[in-house]
């Protein structure tokens, strides 16, 4: 056999054999869709912030002489030091003559944090599980039943039970809707670390004697980021819906804390004369959550292909 | 056959298709001519990326929306299929021209039967009725020689095996006999043994019908075995074009020699006597058992592998051959320890680890190292090479400083630049890859390597350079291989001992040249019968 000549490759060679792997986080906000969201999700975190210095009032000052006025109505307000001032409510009052405007926009913090918080606590806590299980193939079927032990359990009914428990309140709220959410993401967790640790780059990572949890975090927890990611947003928009739903019903935020969900719920009984105690905070939950899910959508695309093909 | 004046089934003309920007070359296929000829099989033999299969896809009009034919022309006797319509080439396809895939398995529609699904070529295309459609349906699938055509007709592909399925795919491309059949690499994803059997059949056919085959393959042992005439491509070009014998003995062309001499030759290298080294690994009656456990059902029990006793001297070089899963890769693993053996002992040293715990075990785990087929995805393509070079030495304890610098050395010993540490594996080629595995099992500092199909997956001449690598470092750090392939070229050049694995046994084991050159089992036999083109030395070129 006549032998190849054979040269030590040189590291020019490989670079122009190449291209730059794009970053898909550069790819991901260029995407359409994670713009029209994002735009939108900043905006309401803007006004959430900044609720104070948007020509609010105090959103939990109750004046009776003011009740249910129509968006536009110009009102005297007293304040503490008998002095009088005029301002248009612009979304017009309540029937206990608070400002719906300075409601709505305060609302917002209560919305945007239970999202946020939701997603980010039920992430956390099931990609440890989903690990665990998808890794450790003995705990596997007992964490598993568990997981669907806890996703029979409805969020409202759970959240209905829990405030007779301890009391209507954000932790209350965030844990109830929390407690169904984790196995959704713990079986997500799950299916990927099953096809990761078959690859190849796992078994010569375990070959070479890396430790279990090195292995976990290092080359199989990366895989799980980005459709975690798409999968938080879900979270997030759907726990901003329950939570509206749960305050609506009673059982959620308590009624001295504005939210859009108590809002709408203390504006239902007058909704044919007064529409506009619905309607506002109506308006604003609904485009937050659009906003949301089209986010979602935009990330789910860029940062997770095969899922995006799937659905 | 080139004596005789007829019209060619089909001709391509100059024919160039570009590749979308940002290729690594403008052309996908550039300024390439040839015919087939009636009665007449053409290969078109070419290494990945040269643009073989392209030449397929545009012939039956199957091309994707990003490649584009810019220039030439491709006639079907006669007709320019370039410039036909989609309306035309439909009614072409199948009755005219016909296409055989890779994947079998894939190919075919697992809801619908065999039947079924040559049923719809001959609806489309034919007026014949139900009844003469079935008639005409069982005999082409008794033309394939499938057995019971009655029992197949009825089958869903999922109750065939491999090379049945290929079998159906032949029958449907050949139901309407078309003066043309593409073969596209028709029996890689098949074992050697079924695969013979395939290119004996589609010689067969075609040659009782005087159909046009291009044939695309890799692998010259086909070619030697079945091909009337060779076109060899590199990059899109063509090389080189002539009868087979002419090609392969008389090339003129220095890539198609470089080619042709990277096949491994079939005859085993002489190693010399068995030298007196110490003994690094023994298994004793090493059996792994699989049990799916069922709660209604019967548990299934898969005997992956059983009773295999196994020895490797430091410096050798033991071969196990055997076709898909007859237990090659499980025996590999669990020497590994990648998954825990059911029965039997494995010595490494005097160290016995079949039944370690994983804690104690970790100590010996750099020992053995293991270096796998798929160098695309043996890589975490999140961290750099350096880092992947070093993440083992690291974990028993080297500083980061020494490990670099061992990872610096250990690339200059695969012939890589070391300055190439902080790169990503997706900037390097397969070969290329699978030498930085073979670099990181060696930073362990191995007693004993295992290379699980570690070159099945590259290119011939890729394969020749990686080879000779191992070889070259087996001799030179006096190391033990256990060397895992169904190649049985492979095999002779690289190995010393082999062990022929069928159904999870070892049916024979000794000397490379006592097993290559009296095999005593009738399956070894068979397996060697079946290998392509054994009759030819490859690489031996007439002066």
């Amino acid at each position: 056999m006549s032998s190849i000549t054979e040269e030590v490759v040189d590291s020019a060679s490989i670079a122009a054999a190449s291209t730059k792997r794009k970053s898909l986080w550069l790819v991901a906000i260029r995407n359409p869709n994670v713009i029209f969201g994002g735009v939108i999700l900043l905006t309401m975190l803007v006004i959430a912030i900044l609720a104070p210095f948007l020509g609010t009032v105090d959103p939990t000052r109750i004046d009776p002489a003011s009740r249910n006025k129509k968006p536009g109505t110009e009102i005297t307000y007293r304040l503490d030091d008998g002095t009088t001032v005029k301002r248009v409510a612009i979304m017009g009052t309540d029937s206990l003559g608070r400002d719906v405007y300075s409601r709505v926009l305060y609302g917002a913090r209560v919305s945007l944090a239970v999202g946020v918080a939701v997603s980010i606590i039920s992430v956390a806590i099931g990609m440890v599980i989903g690990l665990v299980s998808g890794y450790v193939r003995w705990a596997d079927g007992i964490i598993m039943r568990i997981m669907d032990g806890l996703m029979a359990i409805p969020g409202i009914l759970l959240a209905i039970a829990l405030v007779s428990i301890w009391r209507a309140g954000l932790i209350t709220v965030v844990f109830a809707i929390v407690v169904p959410d984790v196995p959704r993401v713990v079986r997500l967790v799950r299916s990927i670390v099953l096809t990761v640790r078959e690859e190849p780059y796992v078994e010569g990572a375990i070959s070479v004697g890396t430790p279990t949890w090195i292995l976990m975090f290092r080359h199989i927890l990366p895989n799980t980021v980005a459709p975690l990611i798409v999968q938080g947003t879900f979270l997030a928009a759907a726990a901003i819906l329950t939570e509206a739903a749960l305050s609506f019903l009673g059982i959620g935020i308590p009624p001295e804390i504005p939210s859009w969900g108590n809002i709408m719920a203390e504006g239902r009984t007058l909704f044919r004369v007064f529409p506009h105690n619905i309607l506002y905070p109506g308006i604003f939950l609904a485009l937050t959550v659009l906003a949301i899910n089209i986010m979602g959508d935009g990330l789910r695309d860029t940062l997770d292909p095969k899922m995006s093909k799937k659905v | 056959m080139s004596t005789e004046v007829k019209r060619p089934v089909l001709e391509v003309r100059n024919l160039s298709v570009s590749l979308p920007k940002g290729g690594d070359r403008v052309h996908a296929v550039e300024k390439v001519n040839f015919t087939v000829n009636p009665g007449e099989i053409v290969c078109l033999v070419g290494e990945s990326g040269s643009g073989k299969s392209v030449i397929a896809f545009t012939v039956m009009g199957l091309l994707a929306k990003a490649l584009k034919p810019t220039s030439g022309e491709i006639l079907l006797e006669g007709e320019n299929i370039l410039t036909a319509g989609e309306e035309r080439l439909r009614e072409l396809r199948c009755t005219r021209m016909s296409m055989i895939f890779q994947e079998p398995m894939t190919a075919l529609n697992p809801v619908m039967t065999c039947g079924d699904q040559i049923d719809e070529v001959l609806s489309t295309h034919t007026q014949l009725d139900a009844a003469a459609r079935k008639a005409k349906i069982i005999a082409i699938l008794g033309r394939v020689k499938l057995p019971e055509p009655e029992r197949i007709y009825g089958s869903f592909p999922h109750q065939l095996s491999g090379g049945q399925r290929q079998r159906i795919m032949i029958a449907m491309a050949l139901v309407l006999d078309p003066v043309l059949l593409i073969a596209d690499e028709p029996t890689t994803a098949l074992d050697v043994t079924t695969q013979a059997e395939i290119l004996k059949l589609i010689a067969e056919l075609q040659e009782g019908q005087g159909t046009g085959v291009l044939f695309i393959t890799h692998d010259f042992g086909v070619v030697a075995e079945i091909a009337h005439r060779v076109a060899v491509l590199r990059w899109g070009q063509l090389v080189e074009m002539g009868p087979t014998e002419q090609i392969l003995s008389r090339p003129v062309q220095g890539y198609t020699k470089m080619l042709i001499s990277s096949v491994p030759s079939i005859t085993p290298v002489h190693r010399g006597v068995r030298r007196d080294g110490i003994t690094i690994l023994r298994t004793e009656k090493l059996g792994k058992i699989y049990t799916g456990n069922a709660f209604f059902q019967k548990a299934r029990v898969v005997k992956a592998a059983v009773d295999v006793d196994l020895d490797i001297r430091r410096g050798e070089t033991l071969g196990i051959v055997g076709e898909s899963g007859s237990g090659k890769s499980t025996v590999a693993r669990c020497i590994a320890r990648l998954i825990d053996p059911t029965e039997g002992k494995i010595y490494i040293g005097d160290t016995e680890i079949a039944t370690m715990s994983a804690r104690k075990l970790r100590p010996h785990r750099r020992r053995v190292q293991i270096v796998f087929q798929d160098p695309y995805r043996s890589m975490n393509p999140r961290i750099t090479v350096g880092e992947f070079i070093i993440e083992g030495p690291m974990n028993f304890g080297l500083g980061r400083q020494e490990a670099m610098a061992r990872a610096r050395k250990l690339m200059e010993t695969v012939r890589l630049d070391p300055n190439s540490l902080d790169r990503y594996p997706h900037q390097f080629s397969g070969g290329q890859r699978q030498r930085i595995c073979i670099a990181r099992a060696l930073a362990m500092e191995p007693e004993l390597l295992i290379a699980d199909e570690a070159v099945s997956a590259l290119d011939v001449s890729v394969q020749k350079q990686v080879l000779e690598l191992l070889d070259e470092i087996r001799v030179r750090l006096n190391l033990a291989v256990l060397f895992i392939t169904h190649d049985l070229r492979v095999a002779a050049q690289i190995c010393d001992y082999v062990a022929v694995m069928s159904k999870g046994h070892v049916v024979e084991y000794g000397s490379a040249e006592q097993v290559f050159g009296s095999p005593k089992a009738d399956y070894t036999k068979a397996l060697f019968a079946a290998a392509p083109g054994r009759h030819w030395e490859f690489g031996k070129f007439a002066a």
